[in-house]
């Protein structure tokens, strides 16, 4: 099985379009992090103009910590397009070349070819999520310091001690894992459909883009429909930065406020992951290669 | 012509005395004077201890504060290792900042219970038209001679309330619990600067956040009096 998966790695990492997605997350990073630099009191003081009015904050406030999580808010987002560019031409590309056929005339079954395919595009996925972490967190930290997390949410505020929040982006990388991980079962099930690599690709990030509109709108029609959506539990890795209160109103350091809101995301996203595989197995299986 | 002159020399006496007992009432209160004597030990502090920020919209946990003073009116608390939230002109309105400014007039209104202590009430106006503050009132202990209550409204920062209890500190007038009470204004950020779309019902939770006051209470371990601060602290 290994072997079958460094093949298809050294098929995914010997293309061009493979690094595009590594070097447009560098680009973004790099502008948002040079911009915040330059301009980010400014940032800042625009953020906490309502606070500002009642409480006098000091500390670092644009630190790090906190440049991560606004660079995950812009990207986390957009990550699944980039993903999808190599998920959903697995299968549909070597349709597309005529390879496909080649390949399953070797010893091994499909099944074997299609999950080695799966695992080497999820390596994949893993590899741009570490390449984000490592860009988004740790350059973040070397750039602009660590401090307490002062995090402004839509309705109130959060402030997470400094020691508190290494872990919580921890937790966060690896449910962002599980939800990129869906968008790539999602790219490899539409490309297990199709003989040319642009209409999975194509069709990938159209229902990621059409999903996450659903998801995003608070119109009372789609609140019915939101909780089914796949692309609604990929936005939860942000419940790794809400914490609970006591009855005092003192935060509890290392806690977070909804678990279960955490778990069931997960248990949806990993089931919609081996839906989409197991679909993209039977689909191959039964499927009469004529390219 | 005998009524006239008696007429004006009675309203000349009681133009007088007006104007001695209005003079007198500017007078700084001999209870205020005492209080001030005691703050008068202390030149300078630094206060280690805890703070507790409640405030409705802020989800914050105790942190550990060291709290600088130096007379006449300088004052700084810093949180150590992270941000710390304070109420906006509020912390430095403390009781010696207040007194240390002497350009004031008090005016005793009476006495009150408060924690079942009878306390006489004193009013402070600023004579000084430049001072943040524009009325203080008072609650002290006259036999300690220890200010156990504020209230504060300022011209630009809002009506601040500070209750204060005593320890092992109380000889120099300086507190063991200090809670700055003042009024929050709501706090509202629109999803698209915090791109948090699509949370649940997010009406219902500012409707439960507003119109909540707000809390902040610093509670003193120690205090290294009159060891001498540098200015660049403040």
């Amino acid at each position: 099985m290994w072997s079958l998966i460094k093949v298809e790695l050294y098929k995914i990492f010997s293309r061009p379009r493979t690094y595009i997605a590594f070097g447009a997350i560098a680009a973004l990073i790099v502008v948002i992090q040079l911009g915040l630099k330059i301009d980010g009191d400014a940032y800042s003081s625009f953020l906490m103009k309502d606070i500002n009015d009642t409480l006098t904050v000091d500390g670092k406030v644009l630190n790090g910590y906190l440049i991560c999580y606004i660079l995950l808010q812009l990207l986390l987002v957009h990550v699944p397009l980039l993903v999808a560019l190599i998920a959903a031409d697995m299968i549909s590309g070597e349709a597309n070349l005529g390879t496909l056929r080649l390949l399953f005339t070797t010893p091994y079954s499909r099944t074997r070819w299609v999950l080695a395919k799966f695992i080497a595009a999820s390596i994949y996925t893993i590899l741009l999520l570490i390449w984000l972490a490592f860009l988004a967190l740790f350059v973040s930290m070397w750039i602009f310091g660590t401090d307490d997390l002062f995090l402004m949410k839509s309705n109130y505020v959060v402030l997470i001690e400094q020691n508190d929040v290494l872990w919580r982006y921890v937790g966060a990388f690896v449910f962002a894992s599980f939800a990129l991980l869906t968008v790539t079962s999602l790219g490899f099930l539409l490309s297990s459909l199709s003989s040319n690599s642009i209409g999975p690709i194509v069709g990938t990030m159209s229902v990621i883009v059409f999903f996450t509109i659903l998801s995003t709108l608070n119109i009372p029609l789609f609140t019915i429909v939101k909780p089914y959506l796949f692309t609604t539990h990929m936005n939860n890795w942000k419940e790794f930065f809400d914490i609970q209160v006591n009855a005092n109103n003192e935060a509890i350091t290392g806690s977070i406020l909804n678990i279960p809101k955490i778990k069931i995301s997960l248990v949806v996203l990993t089931l919609h992951i081996i839906l989409f595989v197991s679909a993209s197995i039977i689909i191959i299986k039964q499927k009469d290669i004529l390219s | 012509m005998k009524n006239i002159n008696s007429f004006l020399s009675a309203s000349t006496i009681l133009f007088l005395s007006l104007l001695f007992s209005l003079r007198a009432s500017a007078q700084v209160d001999p209870l205020i004077e005492k209080v001030a004597q005691k703050l008068a030990l202390v030149n300078d502090y630094v206060a280690e201890g805890s703070m507790k920020t409640d405030v409705s919209f802020i989800k914050a946990s105790l942190g550990k504060v060291k709290v600088y003073f130096k007379k006449p009116d300088l004052l700084k608390v810093k949180k150590e290792g992270g941000i710390s939230l304070l109420p906006r002109g509020g912390v430095s309105l403390t009781i010696n900042t207040l007194l240390n400014t002497k350009g004031y007039t008090s005016i005793p209104v009476g006495t009150q219970l408060l924690n079942e202590k009878k306390l006489t009430v004193i009013k402070l106006i600023p004579n000084d038209d430049n001072l943040d503050w524009v009325i203080s009132t008072l609650w002290i202990d006259p036999v300690e001679a220890l200010v156990y209550k504020t209230a504060t409204t300022t011209k630009e920062n809002g009506s601040y309330e500070i209750t204060m209890q005593y320890g092992a500190y109380a000889q120099q007038g300086l507190a063991s619990k200090i809670i700055f009470s003042f009024n929050t204004k709501d706090y509202k950020l629109p999803n698209g600067i915090t791109l948090e779309f699509g949370d649940e019902d997010p009406a219902s939770k500012q409707k439960m956040l507003k119109n909540k006051k707000g809390t902040i209470e610093i509670t003193y371990n120690k205090y290294t009096i009159n060891k001498g601060i540098p200015n660049n602290i403040f």
